[in-house]
């Protein structure tokens, strides 16, 4: 019974700290801002730094915990960005309050990114390894092509979608362009705050990590582990590997949106929604630790903010990106380093302070 | 009625008869065991009892109900529990998780309650550890329930598999060489765990075997196969005694 006990806490510690590391982030943004200590360039990084944390925190499920490699996280991104982006400038002036709107605007994006998971994982998932990787890489590329030769009208007969031109849409004269193909969506409402941001960032975390420690978590783990055995002891694969594609996909959609209502105008490049940023993504998961929900908010911050504020470095800036990329690489696979990490961790000194407790009694019964 | 009736079941690869008019009848609350030399198709059979491999002929009967073509879960679900011939643990799972996880469909609550943490999740967590940590002493292994199922030493690793195929709740567990690579020691412990959890569980337990010392000293009952065919069956020693068995595997 005791030993039961003690696991219930280590993992919940461990989420505890977790959450503490995000409330002592919070705080630190506030008291700077509140006391002036905050450069421009920092301010308008913060929402950025959530977008890619949620990003980072939702693949972490896929590549940690399903142990599935998947390459197109971008395009949920951009599937969630673009559904949003479009409802909040059709809807700008017809929905109010603003924070009404934004809200509706964040579950439409997620609940859209979520169902294009659910609807590329039913086939993709069948892939294993390598090939499921180079399949998921194609869907997101898919997503972002299609995406920026996309044109979409409103008019009072409705909607109006071309992948031509806008003249092609038939308008009335009364109707306006929404999308506008490789121009994309210009005028959306810069609604995205760190307040909310950090919100969303709060709320992914809760759910990825409670996700994790349940039954279904237990059971995405147990495929990832052994297929067979997972198979053999009457876990049903095809549903599991779902559910966490979709949730996945759902919070990368709300990163979408957050992006989208960050900058006014919308477009899908390679860089944004394409190949480059799934692979920026999944090197924040992998030199986070693979599996490390805190790791990947901790290499997502970094790696988002020190591109940034090396700017003044100018030549030398994505040097010294690339210099600490291989710096994190190797400090991740070091024992020494590890041991050292182990050393200090708060949950082993708790720990160690207890054993010698025990046995100092022991000692002295 | 038998628990388990298998009925002239036999499997092609390709030009490769792996099996071939297998027959058996397992009764309930039997030990029985199955053997034969390499490659004579004992965990084929094992494959196509859990579903694994669809037999191209024959039928398997469990409890009545015929479960040829049915996916694995389906037939877990039904009553088959199996352990593997090489360990197949979730190895960056703790020793409880993974008990935890064969009690996956016989402790339930959904995922939105997992998520949400409501009440529900804590009733049922608690009740899953409480059932895991039951299987676990009864396998001594009550003590590593914290540690990574892949840090155990290897007779425990064992042990674990059994345990969390008996946590699926079946009405046969499957045994693949449960005592390969243990020692004289560890062999004889599980034995004792073998014929325990046969009277604990009321379990009928089927077991692919070659230490001939666990075979004799707790089979009840013998299927030897030689080539994809039944070589023999019956009672433990009269099989043993059987001449054809002796020259096919034991050596004479």
């Amino acid at each position: 019974m005791a030993t039961k006990k003690r696991t219930l806490k280590a993992s919940t510690k461990n989420d505890l700290i977790t959450y503490a590391m995000l409330a002592v982030m919070f705080v630190l943004v506030q008291i700077l801002t509140a006391t002036g200590n905050i450069s421009n360039l920092f301010e308008g990084l913060l929402v950025p730094l959530c977008t890619y944390s949620i990003m980072a925190v939702s693949l972490n499920l896929v590549v940690g915990i399903l142990g599935d490699l998947s390459l197109g996280h971008a395009g949920f991104m951009c599937v969630g960005a673009y559904a949003s982006a479009f409802f909040s400038v059709t809807f700008e002036d017809m929905i109010q309050p603003d924070w009404f709107r934004f809200l509706l605007a964040l579950i439409l994006g997620g609940v859209c990114a979520g169902l294009a998971g659910l609807l590329i994982g039913i086939p993709v998932l069948r892939l294993k390894g390598d090939y499921l990787a180079i399949v998921t890489l194609a869907f997101g590329e898919i997503i972002k092509n299609i995406v920026s030769i996309l044109y979409v009208g409103i008019d009072e007969n409705g909607l109006h979608v071309s992948m031509q031109n806008t003249s092609a849409l038939g308008l009335t004269e009364n109707g306006r362009v929404i999308i506008k193909g490789a121009l994309g969506i210009t005028g959306t409402p810069r609604d995205s705050t760190f307040l909310i941001g950090f919100l969303m960032l709060l709320i992914t975390v809760f759910v990825s990590l409670n996700l994790i420690h349940s039954r279904t978590g237990r059971a995405v783990m147990s495929i990832r582990d052994n297929r067979i055995a997972a198979e053999s002891v009457g876990i049903n694969i095809t549903k599991y590997k779902l559910v966490v594609f979709t949730v996945s996909a759902f919070f990368a959609g709300i990163a979408g949106v957050l992006y989208a209502h960050n900058l006014s105008s919308l477009t899908a490049t390679t860089k944004n929604f394409g190949y480059n940023m799934s692979i920026t993504i999944l090197v924040f998961v992998v030199l986070g630790g693979i599996g490390s929900t805190r790791g990947s908010i901790i290499a997502a911050i970094i790696l988002t903010a020190l591109p940034e504020l090396l700017r003044g470095m100018d030549s030398y800036r994505m040097l010294i990106y690339s210099i600490v990329l291989i710096l994190m690489m190797l400090a991740n696979n070091n024992e020494k380093i590890n041991l050292f990490k182990e050393k200090i961790s708060i949950m082993n000194l708790l720990q160690n302070k207890k054993r010698g407790n025990r046995l100092d009694k022991e000692a002295n019964s | 009625m038998a628990l388990l009736e298998v009925k002239n079941l036999g499997i092609q690869f390709g030009g490769l008869r792996a099996v071939d008019d297998f027959s058996m009848q397992i009764e309930a609350g039997e030990l029985y065991g199955l053997i034969g030399p390499n490659g004579a198709g004992k965990t084929t059979v094992f494959n196509m009892l859990t579903g694994v491999y669809k037999p191209t002929e024959g039928k398997i009967f469990l409890d009545g109900k015929n479960i040829v073509g049915k996916k694995q879960i389906e037939i877990n679900r039904m009553g088959i529990a199996r352990t593997f011939q090489n360990i197949r643990l979730f190895r960056q799972m703790s020793v409880l998780d993974n008990v935890k996880v064969g009690l996956h469909n016989q402790i339930k609550y959904s995922t939105l309650a997992g998520v949400l943490k409501l009440p529900s999740y804590f009733k049922k967590e608690r009740e899953m550890d409480d059932r895991a940590m039951e299987l676990l002493s009864v396998f001594g292994l009550q003590d590593d329930a914290e540690l990574l199922s892949s840090n155990l030493p290897y007779g425990k690793q064992r042990k674990l598999e059994i345990a969390r195929a008996l946590a699926t709740n079946p009405k046969l567990l499957l045994l693949d060489e449960p005592a390969a690579g243990m020692n004289p020691n560890e062999t004889s412990e599980l034995m004792d765990t073998i014929r325990f959890v046969r009277d604990e569980f009321r379990m009928t337990i089927l077991l692919i075997e070659h230490d001939m010392h666990l075979v004799s000293g707790i089979c009840e009952k013998l299927t030897v196969l030689n080539f994809g065919k039944v070589l023999a069956c019956g009672d433990t020693a009269e099989v043993l005694k059987n001449p054809e068995v002796i020259t096919a595997y034991l050596g004479e």
